[in-house]
């Protein structure tokens, strides 16, 4: 396994991931009730692509990218990556947490370790890798520090190397930066760009934000209101590094909002219902 | 621990090491603090020792503090007779009772935390040992006593026995709670980063509930110290709470408060020193207290 800064992170050959009719129901823990988060979902994620998915509260965006991660198991259909059934966890797939996830007992460097420590690397190569990755992300000097001592930013940066440092050919993402404030939240997007522009690796990236959406995707998927179904793919057909303040970047966000509305609209509905 | 002072310090002020631990991790102690926190038990002293100086206290009740420190000298630096048994034993008893203590509460730690964790974490582990625990924790530990005696005779065993079941149910009950409040998040990021589910007990569960494990061992630890005066009141021969009931039957004030205070100061040090270790182990999670 090579981990050079630049090009060669990439390693992984493809990433394709088909999900058809996927059904997942749940018990409410109140009343007992069913609740269906997603009724039947069919969506093609291509390999190597950054697809967001954008929807309303409880549209399933989550529940989608907790199959994908093989944390939960669909009541029905098929998901497949490369063309096998998803079933498990693992470390071909990498997930970034938007509470960060990153255990509080082991330093800064020793989380990035982690993963590349149980794919069996000794421990003075993966301390090697460990302080390449923090480097790309300007966090040298801070590998003895706790999580507890970042600041959400720094914490989320950390979340996303130590997933990267074990070249995972997917990178799931559940709306990692709607915990940080908003400078933040725009260096980490200018961050997570440049670094998947060098890795190229497939990105599904939940969010509530629009304008996150657009900036990052290829493709930005919009989601029905709960049950979850695929209502829009939004093909995003502008030159990266995006311009959120462009025309072009305005008419997208335009026809966007409108696709989301309606199903907010629903929502609110059903509640008052 | 950390060498990078070349960085700026970025949200929370690193915690302290070795000497704050002995006393509270978030403030220093002066001189000042130190003065005043010795003012109120230096008074009462006073107030004791004169009491007793101007006949306030019957001295054959109430002794004062001079003959309690001068009892308690004897006690521990007197020559040594077969017929006294309050001259130069003090060292030999508080080494017994330290013992018993030990042994019990290294049993009651190693049992304890693994049944606890395995119960917490393990839904099968759960059903088949929870209802044996819940069952046996509400007999008071003193019931114990009569049984233990009956079983192991009037030997270190009984004494034994009772202090590592009485330390056992809160490290277990503790333990319990702390495995099952592992985040799920945490167990999601590690199966995620390719850790195989019979790991996750090594890798996630157990540091995760290291606070709750910690919390258990002091709160056992205490009742250790209670348990081993009980048994060495009734059940067991040598040691501080033996002094303590002989003394009472020879009508000894002075060696009663000598033994409580002995026991008083053995609670704090081994607290303390226990205190230190879980600072030690647990530097990650300071920064996440209020105090």
């Amino acid at each position: 396994m090579e981990h050079g800064t630049a090009g060669a992170l990439g390693r992984s050959a493809a990433g394709r991931i088909e999900c058809r009719s996927v059904r997942k129901t749940y018990r409410d823990a109140a009343d007992g009730t069913e609740i269906v988060a997603l009724d039947g979902l069919t969506l093609d994620i291509e390999a190597r692509e950054f697809l967001t998915l954008l929807g309303p509260s409880g549209c399933g965006k989550s529940t989608l990218l907790n199959i994908l991660a093989g944390f939960e198991r669909p009541n029905s259909g098929k998901v497949l990556l490369n063309g096998v059934p998803i079933e498990r966890p693992g470390p071909d797939r990498g997930v970034v947490f938007q509470d960060y996830a990153l255990f509080p007992w082991l330093n800064i460097q020793q989380n990035v370790q982690y993963g590349l420590r149980e794919k069996g690397m000794d421990k003075a190569e993966s301390s090697t890798v460990a302080q390449r990755f923090l480097a790309m992300v300007g966090l040298s000097g801070f590998e003895r520090r706790f999580p507890h001592e970042l600041s959400g930013g720094m914490r989320q940066r950390v979340a996303l190397i130590r997933v990267l440092a074990i070249d995972p050919e997917i990178l799931l993402m559940d709306e990692p930066f709607a915990a940080v404030d908003a400078q933040t939240r725009i260096i980490l997007q200018e961050e997570l760009q440049r670094l998947w522009m060098q890795t190229l690796k497939t990105v599904v990236f939940v969010t509530h934000s629009v304008d996150e959406a657009i900036y990052l995707a290829d493709r930005v998927t919009v989601m029905t209101a709960r049950p979850g179904l695929v209502k829009a793919i939004v093909p995003i057909e502008l030159p990266r590094p995006r311009d959120s303040t462009s025309d072009a970047f305005n008419q997208y966000r335009r026809e966007i909002a409108q696709l989301i509305e309606v199903e907010s609209r629903k929502v609110f509905a059903a509640a008052a219902a | 621990m950390s060498g990078q002072d070349a960085v700026p310090e970025p949200v929370i002020a690193r915690p302290g090491k070795w000497r704050f631990a002995l006393a509270h991790a978030h403030s220093k102690i002066g001189w000042e603090r130190m003065a005043r926190r010795a003012v109120v038990p230096l008074v009462l002293l006073a107030i004791w020792q004169y009491a007793s100086t101007v006949g306030f206290f019957d001295p054959s009740f109430v002794p004062s503090p001079v003959s309690v420190v001068t009892s308690w000298w004897q006690w521990i630096f007197g020559p040594r007779s077969e017929l006294a048994w309050y001259s130069g034993t003090w060292l030999n008893y508080v080494y017994l009772s330290g013992w018993r203590v030990l042994v019990g509460f290294a049993i009651a730690s190693t049992v304890g935390i693994s049944a606890g964790v395995l119960i917490g974490w393990f839904e099968l582990i759960r059903d088949m040992l929870d209802p044996i625990v819940q069952g046996l924790r509400p007999i008071p530990m003193t019931a114990w006593l009569p049984f233990a005696t009956f079983i192991f005779g009037i030997r270190e065993g009984a004494a034994i026995f009772l202090i590592a079941m009485g330390s056992f149910f809160p490290i277990a009950v503790s333990c319990t709670i702390g495995a099952e409040q592992t985040p799920k998040n945490l167990v999601r990021a590690a199966l995620m980063l390719g850790t195989p589910p019979r790991k996750l007990l090594v890798r996630v569960v157990l540091p995760s509930a290291l606070p709750y494990v910690f919390n258990g061992l002091r709160v056992g630890l205490g009742i250790a110290w209670v348990l081993v005066i009980v048994s060495e009141m009734l059940a067991v021969k040598g040691g501080i709470g033996y002094a303590m009931w002989t003394a009472y039957q020879f009508v000894r004030i002075d060696l009663i408060i000598a033994a409580m205070f002995t026991m008083g100061l053995l609670g704090l040090v081994s607290d303390r020193l226990l205190l230190l270790l879980s600072r030690r182990l647990l530097r990650w999670n300071t920064g996440l207290r209020a105090r």
